[in-house]
C-alpha cells in the first residue's frame, strides 16, 4: 500500500516572491521524514505542493511511480493530519472517520466495520456519535489521524499537528503518531518547528531555511555532525570559530583564530581539515580551566550558571565571546583568567559560510 | 440567593419594552376595531377590516405579487450572494481589501436615489417589464446585507475543513454543497430571513418601480391610505407581520433556526 514519494528540483512562487527553489526531496517506503525549519522557511508550501493545494512553477513530484505533479488535490490519495484538527464540525466523530471511505464508494457494514475498527486503534470507539465540538484537543487530533489513516493512503502528511496541544499531551501523542506510523508502515512526511519533536519521531530530518534543504539526515548525524554553519547553529553550537591553519606537520595541523589565538589538530581525530575552516561546538566542547599552561584559548570568565552536570561560564576571548563548561568540583569566580580547551569528540570542522 | 435587580433597571426595562411593542399592540388594536376610522383603544371589536382586504381586488393581486417578488429577489441574491461571499473569504488574503466594501457600497446610497436611478437605466433604457424591473430592483437592495450576514459566518469558517474534504477525496464542488455550506447554513437562513423582510416592506425602490396594473404591498397600502383613513391600514400591517413571522417559523421548521443560539 505504502509507497516511496519523490521530490525532484521543485521551485515555487506566491506571485512573483519565491518561497522555493530547486528543492529535491526522496522519502522511502516507510519512512518518516520532518520539514524542521522556522516559519517561512517552505516548509508548509512543500507540503502543500504534495498535497496539491498549491502548483510548483517547475519540477516534478512522484508517488511511487505516479505523477502527481498536475493531478488535482482530490485525485491523491494522500492523508493529511492538519495543525487545528480541520475536522467536520456537522458530522459525529464516527462520520468524519467514514469521510474518506464514503467518497471511496465503501459502504454500509464494510464502512462502519472499517470506522469501529480504526476509532478503537486511537482509543475513541466509545465516542463515535459524538459531534467534533464536546471533544478535547488531544481526542479531536486522534480523529483526524483515524481520519487520515483509514483510507490507508500510501502517504501520510502532518502539517505542524500537536502545536496546539499542551506540552505533556504533546509528547504523548508524538509516541502515539509514530507507534501508528511504524505500524502501518506508511510513508510519512511531518512539518513542525519544533526540534526535539521532528528529533525524536523522525528517520531522517530537513532542516530546512529560506526555501532551501540545509541538510537532511538522521536526527544523530544532524546533532552530532552538522554539516554546516547555519545548521550548527539550528542544532545549538553556541560556539561557532573562525579559524586559518597556518602549519602542517605530518598528521598535526595548526591553526590560528581571530586574536592571534593558535590551537593545534590531529587529522585523525577531525579527517581532512581545509585551510579555511569553523570550529564548531556546544559548550561541552570546550572545558574552562584555570591551568594557563595547557594549550587553549584564552579567556577572560563572565557570568557563571548552574546547569546540575556542569558550571557554564559565558566568555570574553580574544576570538570572540564564547560559551564553555567547567567541571563542578571547581568554581571559578567571574572576571579571573582561564583557558578553553577543546575537547575533540564533541567539536567539528565546516566549511567558512 | 438570586441576584437582587435594582427597581430602576426593571423599570428602565420595561420602558424600552413598552417602546418596543408598543406600536405593535395600537396597530393590532387599531386593525380590530368596529369603526370606520382609525383609532386605539379600539371601539367594539371586529374582523371585518381583514374582510375587507381581501375584498378590495388591488390589495389581493398586490399581495401576490410582493409574494412573488420577494420569493424571487430573495433567490436570486442568495445565488450571486453565496458564491461571492465563498470567494471574499476564501482568497481574502489575496484580494484586495477594498472589494468586499465594494460589495456593500449599495447599503450607503439613500434607497430612493438607487429607485431612481433604476427607473431611469434599467426600466426606460430597456423598457424593462414592471415585474422585472421590481425584481432586479429588489435583488440590487437585499444583496449587499445577504453578502454581509454570510460573510460574518464566513469568517468564522476554517477552510482547512474544506482542504481536509479535498485531500480525503471529495472534488471542490461537492465539498462546497457537502462541507461548506452545512455549516455556514445559520448565516444562509439568517439572510434569507433578512433579505425577505426587505424587500417585503420595501417602498422607496419600488414606488419608482411600480406602474400601472402592477404594485407591491405596501405601495398599494400608501395608496389607499391616501383615500380613506379605515382600519384597513392597521390591519394590513398586522397581515404583513403575519406573514413575516409565519416565514420565520417555516424556515425554523424546515431548517433549524439554530442561528439564533450562535
Amino acid at each position: 500500500m505504502t509507497k516511496p514519494l519523490s521530490i525532484r528540483n521543485i521551485t515555487a512562487h506566491y506571485g512573483r516572491t519565491l518561497v522555493l527553489e530547486d528543492l529535491s526531496l526522496e522519502v522511502a517506503e516507510g519512512e518518516l521524514v520532518s520539514l524542521l525549519g522556522a516559519s517561512g522557511c517552505g516548509k508548509t508550501t512543500t507540503l502543500r505542493l504534495v498535497a496539491g493545494f498549491l502548483q510548483p512553477t517547475s519540477g516534478a513530484i512522484t508517488l511511487g511511480g505516479r505523477d502527481l505533479t498536475r493531478l488535482p488535490a482530490h485525485q491523491r490519495d494522500i492523508g493529511l493530519v492538519f495543525q487545528n484538527y480541520a475536522l467536520f464540525p456537522h458530522l459525529s466523530v464516527a462520520d468524519n472517520v467514514g469521510f474518506g471511505l464514503k467518497q471511496r464508494n465503501v459502504t454500509g457494514d464494510a464502512r462502519t466495520k472499517r470506522v469501529n475498527a480504526m476509532l478503537e486503534r486511537v482509543g475513541l470507539d466509545h465516542l463515535a456519535d459524538r459531534l467534533p465540538a464536546a471533544l478535547s484537543g488531544g481526542q479531536k487530533q486522534r480523529v483526524a489521524l483515524a481520519r487520515a489513516l483509514v483510507i490507508e493512503p500510501p502517504l501520510l502528511m502532518f502539517d505542524e499537528p500537536l502545536s496546539n496541544l499542551d506540552a505533556k499531551l504533546r509528547v504523548d501523542m508524538r509516541v502515539e503518531i509514530r507507534q501508528l506510523q511504524r505500524a502501518n508502515g506508511t510513508t510519512s512526511v511531518y512539518v513542525t518547528h519544533d526540534q526535539e519533536e521532528a528529533f525524536s519521531i523522525s528517520d531522517r530530518v530537513a532542516i530546512m531555511h529560506a526555501g532551501r534543504i540545509m541538510q537532511l539526515d538522521t536526527p544523530e548525524n544532524l546533532y552530532q555532525r552538522p554539516a554546516n554553519a547555519f545548521v550548527a547553529r539550528f542544532v545549538g553550537f553556541e560556539n561557532l570559530i573562525p579559524m586559518k591553519v597556518v602549519a602542517r606537520d605530518g598528521a598535526l595541523v595548526t591553526a590560528e583564530a581571530a586574536g592571534g589565538v593558535r590551537l593545534s589538530f590531529g587529522l585523525e581525530q577531525f579527517g581532512e581539515i581545509p585551510d579555511d575552516f569553523v570550529l564548531a561546538c556546544r559548550a561541552d566542547g570546550l572545558t574552562v580551566t584555570d591551568n594557563l599552561a595547557v594549550e587553549g584559548i584564552p579567556a577572560t570568565l563572565g557570568l557563571r550558571t548552574y546547569l546540575g552536570r556542569a558550571y557554564q561560564y559565558q566568555c570574553d576571548t580574544a576570538a570572540g565571546a564564547l560559551v564553555a563548561n567547567g567541571p563542578l568540583s571547581r568554581v571559578l569566580q567571574p572576571g579571573s583568567a582561564a583557558k578553553l580547551v577543546p575537547v575533540p569528540e564533541q567539536c567539528t570542522i565546516l566549511k567558512p559560510e | 440567593m438570586p441576584t437582587k435587580l435594582h427597581p430602576a433597571l426593571i423599570g428602565f426595562t420595561v420602558l424600552v419594552f413598552i417602546f418596543l411593542v408598543g406600536p405593535l399592540i395600537i396597530v393590532v388594536g387599531a386593525a380590530v376595531s368596529d369603526t370606520s376610522y382609525l383609532t386605539f383603544p379600539p371601539h367594539g371589536l371586529s374582523l371585518r377590516w381583514f374582510e375587507n382586504i381581501f375584498a378590495i381586488d388591488a390589495f389581493r393581486r398586490t399581495i401576490l405579487t410582493s409574494l412573488q417578488v420577494a420569493v424571487l429577489a430573495t433567490f436570486v441574491a442568495l445565488l450571486i450572494g453565496i458564491p461571492a461571499s465563498y470567494a471574499l473569504n476564501r482568497y481574502r488574503i489575496q484580494l484586495p481589501g477594498w472589494l468586499s466594501t465594494l460589495f456593500v457600497l449599495p447599503v450607503l446610497v439613500p434607497e430612493l436615489v438607487l429607485g431612481f436611478s433604476l427607473l431611469k437605466n434599467v426600466a426606460y433604457q430597456f423598457n424593462a417589464p414592471i415585474f422585472l424591473s421590481l425584481v432586479v430592483g429588489h435583488t440590487i437592495l437585499i444583496l449587499p446585507y445577504v453578502i454581509r450576514v454570510i460573510s460574518a459566518s464566513l469568517a468564522s469558517f476554517d477552510f482547512s475543513v474544506e482542504e481536509a474534504a479535498i485531500s480525503l477525496g471529495s472534488p471542490p464542488l461537492k465539498t462546497f454543497f457537502t462541507i461548506l455550506l452545512p455549516n455556514v447554513r445559520s448565516g444562509v437562513i439568517a439572510a434569507f430571513i433578512l433579505a425577505f423582510i426587505t424587500s417585503i416592506n420595501d417602498v422607496s425602490i419600488s414606488i419608482f418601480l411600480t406602474g400601472p396594473g402592477l404594485s407591491t404591498l405596501p405601495i398599494q397600502l400608501l395608496a389607499h391610505m391616501e383615500q380613506f383613513f379605515d382600519p384597513t391600514v392597521a390591519s394590513v400591517s398586522v397581515l404583513l407581520m403575519v406573514l413575516t413571522v409565519a416565514v420565520m417559523a417555516i424556515v425554523e421548521r424546515t431548517l433549524g433556526l439554530t442561528f439564533l443560539a450562535k
